[in-house]
This record gives structure tokens, C-alpha cells and sequence, in this order.
């Protein structure tokens, strides 16, 4: 059977469902690289120029694992736009032309252009290249890529429920998840979703909150319009898909009541965390806020030290408040 | 009104014939000194490049001495430059200064938007006399730029570089300060007669292209002024970018003169198949197009954490090795000390000039042979 690499990073918690999908209908195998480890990190540092942002340098370590394994076609796609008028990243318009200038035992490379700024109509013909790379029949591929969207859907939905994106794929898998529901704080979390729900990158943020009984609200929890509808009281439309979402979410949760704070995970060195991280910081006024600055050489003790404090302070401003409605009520 | 805006090398001397032909009142902001630095690098986000942090040490500058409108360029993405504006804006303010700011949000759309934007700009002024604003700032813009590629050809040939550098400013100011095109052109005869005279050394000179991101090439203070770094260490740069023709390219749609962006784009496959944002592609195009023209070596600058240029990077060492040209990439931050990089720049060129002796010595070893 041929056998198709996806590297787990990037787009990988976006849009996994629908690729592994697709090319299983094609009658493909699809192979994934480990959970992010010391050794994919160590060696995604090694071969990726130093001044790039973590992320991407977790990427390369996952492509270096699958490019030892016996894999026919590694699938890296050239996400330029998944919308109208907005970006990724200009690392994620690039990556396919990176990954190959710095590696030579690669696999063949399926880098599909999505490029939905201006108009959806080059995809088409892109998806009906890559399925070339596999069968002849058109309406075969044409499914494949309809069940695709199907599933993609499908796993959409339950990460809707609360569950992180790396979460949220397990269960779509058919892994059975139970998550710890005794809290008494909302925290909203926001940050690049390969950085948050990639527990090597963002060191299990989510899940040292969790432990410390605070439950992490995600933006893929709200409902699309919601986000959009917040995101559009900025002057200026931020142009940056994720970015958006960060945005339009934070200053929705900056609204509600149930919400006791929000954090932000940055990576350093990204280029729109910077920018999306300022704007967040300005625009939430009623919640405390924390920033975190994650890359390689972040320690875990520090990070458990400044959740810990945080929540401690959510929690003291909270009995403090209800001190206070009660005295007055 | 009194308008300002942020500088970008000698482009202010276009803007402000550009915004006084629109019968506007002009703050200059003051030259980057270590002062802009400080309130700019004070006042922005901490990760935001430096671009961003010396505009805002630029409009604090002119905001202090009185300027009351901004005017300044958006975009809309991939690259952060398209939300400067916004985060500029929203900083000034908390900051207690009282301004307008007008973002002219068109860098890649239509010209005839512009020259609308511009018109609406200027105070009472007529379409015909917004035109003729333009063209004046642009025969400005084409005078200074053709100094800057005389000092670019004579500073590393020259014998009296202090003189070369001399004859360089003055004309600069005197550009600025000319009132028609009549003085510009005798401005540019004179200056160019007398850099053509002094005396200029026989020796090989090495030829470096500088490529990467427009506002570090554009902006001596934001690259330790790399290019009289090289001048005066004898290596005569070209550069990836020159702003009569990225504006003919982006804005004009090569209307004026030819185009080379095409051919660029082409030198960039199979490296850059795509367009990366900001000048990443250009960048590998521009690497690919020095190495064909037999150049010594290639310098790659941008500020710290610029994604495409990061994009480019990535790729460029492959570039190296496959046309067989040695470069360097250089980021800027606050925090670049022009010391360490005099050092490495000197480290650099000593390397090319090694390698060019190197292949000399081949070239005359087969002579030799052939003549056996
Ligand atoms: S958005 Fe940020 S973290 Fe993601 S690839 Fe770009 S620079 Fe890296």
C-alpha cells in the first residue's frame, strides 16, 4: 500500500481529519510521526535556522522522524489562506520550499498551494492533483474529498465540547477521553493551536490548568459568529486567520461573567504573536491577563510557578468579590 | 495641520516635496539618533520588529515638536507591517498625544486610489496640482537614489573616502532644499563631476549584493549603514532594493520604466515557488540573480524574528551551496552593537577576498598550462 507521511505540527491539528481521510478514501496509508518529543525537538532545532520560531523548529524535527520511516509521499502543504482577504503565516506560505532546501533523504513532497484569499477557484484543481498522484478517476477523488470534509466536520463538532485539538483528533480516532470537570475557575486560553495543544511546545499548559482545577476555555469552543462579530469592533481587520480568532475570542471572554481571566501563550520569535498578542493585551480590560512567552529553553518549574500565582489570584479576587455581593445583597 | 511621518533612508527628502506640493505644513521627524531608539524601543511591543519601534521613535520625535497628523502606509498582510498603523495609533494615544492619523491603505492596490487619498490629504489643492506634487517628489526621488548608487560605485573605489561621502551629503541636502527641476539637474551634474573626479584605486573591487527586507536595506540607522561599512572596506554594494523601482513595480505596475520583478520571480524557482509575503521570494530571486552575474557574495539583512525573510534564510544556504556563493544574514534589534557587527562584516569580506584570490590563482594556473 502507499504510504503518505503527515508530520504532527502546524497545520497538522487543524486540518488532520480531512487529509487523513481524503487520502485513506484514495486507498492510501497514512503514517504520522510521534507525539512531539525531546528527540524531534532536539533535532528540529539542529536542522532548522536558529532565528525561526518554535513551532516550525518542532516541524522540521517531525519531518526529519518520517523521513527515516519508509514512507512513498510526505504531505506538506502550502497553506497561504484558508478565507477570504486573510493569512497563516508567511512561514506557512513557505514551508514546503524550506523543508526542502534543508533536508536530501526526502520523500517525494505533496505540497499542495491553498490559496483562498482572493477566491476559492485554484483548490479544485489542486485537490484533483494530488488525488492524480493516486488513482485516474476524477469522481473518485472528488469523494474522497467530500467524506473529507465530512469527517473534518465530524471532528469539528466535538472540538466544540471543550476538548483540545490534539485531544479532539484522538477522540475522533475512536480513543475514548474523560476529562476532569471538578473546577471553580474558567480561564480562557488563547494562543497558535499547534502551540497550546502541543503538549511538548506549550509543556501540557492546559493540562497543568486542569490539575490545578481551573477549566480552559478555547476558542474552538465559541461559535464562529461570535468570534467574528467581536473581531470586527477593531478598526482594522486583523488579517491573520488565527490571529482573528484570538482577538474576536478574548474580547468576547473579556465580556462574560462565568470568565475569571485569560492567558495568552506566545511563542517567541513569532512575527503576528507579537502584534495579536499587544492588541489582546490593550483591548481586555475587565480580566486579569497573563501573557507567557513559551520557546525552547522555557523551564516547566517556572511555568508551574506563574499558573500557580495566577490562579491564586483569580481565586482571591473571586471569594473577594463574592464577599462583596453578599455583604451588599 | 502640521504633518509628519516616519523615515525610511532618504526617502523623506520625496515625501516632504510630496506633502509640501500639497500645501501641507511638514515636521520632519529628526534623523535616528540613539535617542529615537530609546522611545521608540520604550514605547512598542517588546517582540515587535524594529521597524515598528523606530517609526515610534520617529512620530514621538515630531509629536514633540509640534507635528499634530500622521501620515503612514498599511497593508494588509501576511507580513506585520500592515497592522503598524493600528498598534502605533492605539500606543501614541494612551501615551496622552493628540493627532490624526491618516493610513494610506494602498501600497498594493490601485494608483489612481492613492493619488485620491493624497488629494484628500492636501488642503484645498486641485487634482492637477496633487499630480504635480507627485511628479515633483518622484524626479526627488530619482535624484537621490542616482547618489546613492554613485556612492554605492565610487565610496569603494575611491582614494578619498571622506571627500567621496562629503560631496554624497551635500548633494542630499541640496536636492532637499531645490525648488524646481531646473536646480535638481544642476545639483546632480555638479555633484556627480566632482564624485567622478577624485581619484580612484586600480584594484579588483569586490561586488556584494545586499538583499532582504526593504526598510532595513532602505534605512542606513536600522543597519549599522552597511553600505559605507562595505564602501569604506572597499566592496561595492548593489542592492536587492531600490525604491524607484519598488514603487514602479507595487504601485505604478511597471508603467514607467522596465520592469526586472518578472525575471526575479522566475531566478527564484524552484528555490521560492510561491509568494512568501514581504520580500522573501525576492530575496532568494535577487541571490539567484547575483550569483549568475559572477558577484563575490551575497548579504542578507532584515530585522529580528521578519518572517519571510526567516522563509528566505531558510533557503538560502541551499542557494549557496548550489550556485556556489558565499553569504551571511545578518538580523538587526535594538540590540545590534555596530562593533560586533564590523566584525563580522570585516570576517565576511576577508573570507570572499580569500576565495576570489583563491579562483584567480586557478584561472592563472590553467593559463599557465594551456601556454605549456
Ligand atoms: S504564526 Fe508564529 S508560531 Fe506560527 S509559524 Fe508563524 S511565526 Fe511561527
Amino acid at each position: 500500500m502507499i504510504k503518505v507521511g503527515i508530520p504532527r505540527g502546524l497545520f497538522y491539528f487543524y486540518y488532520y481529519p480531512l487529509w487523513k481521510t481524503f487520502f485513506e478514501n484514495l486507498g492510501a496509508e497514512v503514517v504520522t510521526s510521534s507525539e512531539t518529543n525531546n528527540k524531534i525537538v532536539s533535532q528540529g532545532i539542529d536542522i532548522a535556522v536558529d532565528e525561526t520560531c518554535f513551532p516550525v523548529k518542532v516541524y522540521y524535527g517531525h519531518v526529519n522522524q518520517l523521513c527515516n520511516e519508509n514512507i512513498d509521499y510526505i504531505f506538506i502543504p502550502r497553506i497561504v489562506s484558508v478565507e477570504l482577504r486573510s493569512y497563516i503565516c508567511p512561514k506557512f506560505m513557505g514551508i514546503p520550499d524550506m523543508i526542502r532546501a534543508s533536508f536530501n533523504n526526502l520523500p517525494y513532497v505533496i505540497d499542495i498551494t491553498i490559496d483562498l484569499s482572493r477566491n476559492n477557484k485554484e483548490l479544485k484543481k489542486e485537490i484533483i492533483k494530488v488525488g492524480q498522484l493516486f488513482t485516474s478517476n476524477k469522481k473518485a477523488i472528488n469523494n474522497a474529498y467530500q467524506n473529507a470534509i465530512i469527517e473534518q466536520k465530524r471532528f469539528n463538532q466535538i472540538s466544540k465540547e471543550g476538548y483540545t485539538l490534539d485531544e479532539a483528533i484522538k477522540l475522533w480516532e475512536g480513543l475514548k477521553i474523560k476529562l476532569n470537570t471538578k473546577n471553580d475557575l474558567k480561564i480562557g486560553v488563547f494562543g497558535h493551536g499547534y502551540s497550546i495543544y502541543d503538549q511538548a511546545i506549550s509543556m501540557n499548559i492546559i493540562n497543568k490548568l486542569r490539575e490545578m482545577e481551573c477549566q480552559a476555555y478555547i476558542p474552538e469552543m465559541l461559535d464562529k459568529k461570535i468570534i467574528e462579530k467581536e473581531a470586527s469592533t477593531l478598526p482594522k481587520r486583523v488579517f491573520w486567520t488565527i490571529g482573528r480568532k484570538m482577538v474576536g475570542g478574548a474580547l468576547h471572554m473579556d465580556k462574560r461573567t462565568d470568565i475569571d481571566g485569560i492567558i495568552y501563550v506566545s511563542c517567541f520569535g513569532c512575527g503576528p504573536d507579537s502584534i495579536v498578542g499587544e492588541v489582546i493585551e490593550r483591548k481586555v480590560k475587565n480580566k486579569p491577563f497573563m501573557l507567557i512567552t513559551v520557546d525552547e529553553h522555557t523551564g516547566e518549574a517556572g511555568l508551574v510557578t506563574r499558573l500557580e500565582a495566577f490562579c491564586d489570584m483569580l481565586r482571591r479576587r473571586k471569594s473577594n468579590n463574592e464577599s462583596n455581593i453578599s455583604a451588599h445583597g | 495641520m502640521k504633518v509628519t511621518f516616519p523615515h525610511m533612508g532618504n526617502s523623506y527628502i520625496a515625501i516632504k516635496a510630496l506633502l509640501k506640493g500639497l500645501k501641507l505644513e511638514v515636521v520632519v521627524p529628526p534623523p535616528i539618533s540613539n535617542k529615537t531608539y530609546e522611545l521608540g524601543v520604550k514605547n512598542s511591543p517588546e517582540f515587535a520588529c524594529l521597524p515598528l519601534k523606530l517609526n515610534m521613535g520617529n512620530f514621538i520625535e515630531a509629536l514633540d515638536q509640534g507635528a499634530d497628523t500622521i501620515v503612514m502606509a498599511g497593508g494588509w498582510g501576511p507580513c506585520r507591517f500592515g497592522y503598524y498603523a493600528q498598534v502605533e495609533r492605539d500606543i501614541l494615544r494612551d501615551l496622552g498625544y493628540d493627532f490624526d492619523i491618516y493610513i494610506l491603505e494602498s501600497p498594493d492596490s490601485k494608483l489612481t486610489e492613492l493619488i485620491l487619498q493624497l488629494k484628500d490629504l492636501g488642503q484645498n489643492v486641485s487634482l492637477a496640482e496633487a499630480l504635480k506634487a507627485l511628479r515633483f517628489a518622484w524626479i526627488k526621488l530619482k535624484a537621490v537614489e542616482q547618489m546613492e548608487k554613485k556612492l554605492e560605485y565610487y565610496l569603494p573605489r575611491s582614494l578619498d573616502k571622506d571627500k567621496t561621502e562629503k560631496i554624497y551629503e551635500k548633494s542630499l541636502k541640496d536636492i532637499d532644499d531645490a525648488n524646481n527641476k531646473r536646480e535638481i539637474n544642476q545639483i546632480l551634474k555638479s555633484s556627480i563631476k566632482q564624485i567622478e573626479s577624485i581619484e580612484c584605486t586600480n584594484d579588483k573591487i569586490l561586488k556584494v549584493g545586499l538583499i532582504g527586507e526593504i526598510y532595513t536595506i532602505l534605512e542606513p540607522a536600522s543597519n549599522v549603514n552597511i553600505v559605507k561599512t562595505l564602501g569604506r572596506l572597499g566592496v561595492e554594494i548593489t542592492r536587492s532594493t531600490y525604491l524607484t523601482d519598488w514603487i514602479n513595480d507595487h504601485i505604478l505596475g511597471g508603467y514607467i520604466k522596465k520592469s526586472n520583478h518578472k525575471n526575479i520571480i522566475k531566478c527564484a524557482k524552484p528555490y521560492v515557488n510561491y509568494w512568501v509575503g514581504g520580500h522573501g521570494r525576492e530575496t532568494i530571486g535577487y541571490a539567484v540573480h547575483f550569483a549568475k552575474q559572477k558577484y563575490d557574495g551575497l548579504i542578507q539583512i532584515g530585522p529580528l524574528t521578519c518572517m519571510p525573510e526567516i522563509v528566505a534564510q531558510s533557503i538560502l544556504g541551499k542557494v549557496g551551496e548550489e550556485k556556489e556563493i558565499p553569504h551571511m544574514t545578518i538580523y538587526f534589534d535594538e540590540q545590534s552593537g555596530s562593533a560586533g557587527i564590523n566584525t563580522r562584516l570585516e570576517a565576511f569580506v576577508d573570507m570572499i577576498q580569500r576565495n576570489d584570490s583563491f579562483v584567480l590563482k586557478e584561472d592563472a594556473k590553467s593559463e599557465i598550462l594551456s601556454w605549456s
